[in-house]
């Protein structure tokens, strides 16, 4: 018997009904979400799972897309008989707004102007972002999750829909995670954005139509996958192996298979993602910080959720003990929150790596919240 | 004895589930794999919770359905509030703390009770082994050789209750066993473990 699998999975689009305001005062509109839904909707609708994907992720997070090689990106965990199993659950993963993955974003046309928004795009938030979702899950008829879901980006996400939408929300899985961008991550994201933006192709980020800031954009996403790994896994991924050839060349050619990897990565990125949208994300990510208007310990207070929070030995990027921070926050508040540090050497990019140990918490987890509903 | 545990459950946790009153809300340092936490929850109606070092055993507790959480005793239990739990228990987990003192007061503090379970160092067949071979005893209830044990406190029952005394917390309640029944003569020389239900 052939194993099941999620078969052919289609991208579809939800276009709000009204402008969007955000969380800054501006507005708008018309605003559409890419989003893949996995399993069925069961008869009283308790079975529905939003799922939020990282930074430059997108809406596929399982299943293949016709004529696709690769699966989507959470593919190991969701599916039929997976953590997140589709024979019980209904999985939504939406694309967030700012994205260029289908969502509206810089790189959607103005209706206004015709042309893309660039930098006349407003800047969004974390919060717009989860506002904008929860008009699709209006949409969808659902009146309350049975769990949200996401690691990094997603997480952020995951942590606000409880706190702006408790009602809605049964339980948070939030994966390396924190509750506020601290200075280094603000400071590695500058680094990032500069790096486009001092392109001279970024033009101001109106170059639709002409030459993409590749270098830029290359250059940013050599930065952000050191911080994705950690020191060991790239030690243990690359060590100090040369990239076809025996000796070091003494010149400023590629030496290392480090420095192939991160190329590699910086180009292919350049014909995955748009620059200006990479800019947004990460000022999204920047101005997030949940206890912004009052102390952490009493911006969960209207929160009833269940908590599954996981967080990864060598991830540096959002390090285990800021999840603790949070952690210790809903503790307080006297909520139900499991927390689990799971031993590894991947780095951030655990999350999305770390198939094995972070099925079987949220399998286990998940099916607790089935029984508890 | 109380029949609300599994039949087959271990005696230390059988007396523990006995002297914790139905529908509490129960804390367990030093969790393990959950099963006293989950013979808790199914048997004696509590609300529980768990914090548990090793990764392997916090993944058995989460298959149980138990709310749990990773972490060192040791670094404290700040992100409880004052007599948040009716008790907190610390079985099996005290001789394995680095400060073991501050552990209790801590427990004390976030619980209204607390149930302490400690194995007896000075059985008399560790005395014996002592005495007449000159070593560092090593038996059925502690089999661990002196290189690669997981203790770092080693007492008596008698010590533990000089402790409390030192440091005012009143044993309310107390039962001494080996592994099949409760002893109740000459407790420190014939007991393996000792359980107490202590308050301050």
């Amino acid at each position: 018997m052939t194993e099941k699998t999620l078969g052919i999975i289609e991208t579809q689009y939800f276009t709000l009904s009204d402008e969007l305001t955000l969380k800054s005062g501006m507005k708008l509109g018309p605003v559409t979400l890419a989003y893949e839904t996995y399993g069925d909707l069961n008869a009283d609708k308790s079975n529905a799972i939003l799922i939020f994907h990282a930074l430059t992720g997108d809406a596929h997070a399982a299943g293949f897309h016709k004529d696709a090689k690769k699966p989507g990106w959470w593919n190991g965990m969701i599916g039929p008989g997976k953590s997140f199993d589709t024979d019980k659950y209904f999985i939504i993963s939406s694309n967030c707004l700012g994205s260029c993955k289908g969502s509206t974003g810089p790189a959607s046309i103005n209706p206004k102007t015709d042309k893309p928004y660039g930098l006349s795009f407003p800047v969004v938030t974390i919060e717009d972002m989860v506002a904008a979702q929860k008009k699709l899950i209006d949409h969808l008829g659902i009146i309350k999750l049975l769990s949200v879901a996401g690691g990094s980006m997603g997480g952020l996400q995951a942590l606000k829909w409880t706190i702006m939408y408790p009602e809605m929300v049964k339980s948070v899985i939030a994966v390396a995670t924190n509750h506020r961008h601290t200075a280094q991550q603000i400071a590695l994201h500058e680094v990032c954005r500069q790096a486009i933006m001092s392109d001279p192709d970024w033009q101001g980020g109106d170059y639709y139509g002409k030459t993409v800031p590749a270098r830029g954009m290359a250059l940013s996403r050599m930065i952000g996958h050191i911080t994705y790994m950690s020191e060991k896994s790239m030690d243990e991924k690359f060590g100090r192996k040369l990239i076809g050839k025996e000796k070091v060349g003494y010149d400023f050619s590629t030496d290392f298979e480090v420095e192939n990897y991160l190329k590699y990565r910086g180009d292919s990125f350049v014909q995955r993602f748009d620059a200006n949208s990479y800019l947004y994300l990460t000022k999204a990510l920047d101005y997030f910080d949940i206890a912004e208007e009052g102390d952490l310990n009493s911006v969960f207070r209207k929160t009833q959720s269940h908590f599954l929070v996981i967080a990864f030995t060598s991830d540096w990027l959002y390090p285990a003990y800021q999840s603790k921070e949070f952690v210790k926050a809903l503790k307080l508040g006297g909520l139900d929150v499991s927390y689990v540090e799971i031993n590894t050497n991947y780095g951030h990019d655990a999350f999305l790596v770390e198939i094995d140990g972070q099925s079987h918490l949220i399998k286990h987890f998940l099916a607790r919240m089935e029984k508890e509903s | 004895m109380t029949e609300d545990i599994a039949p087959n459950a271990r005696l230390d946790y059988r007396v523990i589930v006995d002297l914790i009153e139905r529908g509490s809300k129960v804390l367990d340092l030093g969790c393990g794999d959950g099963e006293l936490l989950a013979n808790l929850i199914e048997y004696k109606n509590c609300k529980g919770t768990g914090i548990e070092i090793d990764e392997k055993a916090i993944y058995a507790c989460i298959a149980k359905g138990l709310t749990v959480s990773h972490g060192d005793i040791d670094s404290g239990l700040s992100e409880y509030a004052d007599k948040r739990f009716d008790y907190v228990i610390l079985n099996e987990s005290l001789q394995q703390m680095l400060n073991p003192q501050k552990a209790i007061l801590e427990a004390l503090r976030v619980g209204k009770k607390v149930v302490v379970g400690i194995p007896n160092f000075c059985h008399i067949q560790a005395r014996l082994q002592i005495f007449f071979q000159g070593r560092v005893p090593v038996t059925k209830e502690l089999p661990y050789e002196w290189y690669d044990t997981p203790n770092l406190r080693f007492f008596s029952l008698r010590d533990f209750k000089t402790f409390c005394k030192v440091n005012g917390i009143k044993i309310c309640q107390e039962r001494a066993i080996d592994t099949k029944k409760d002893i109740n003569f000459l407790q420190n020389l014939f007991a393996h473990i000792g359980i107490y239900v202590l308050e301050k």
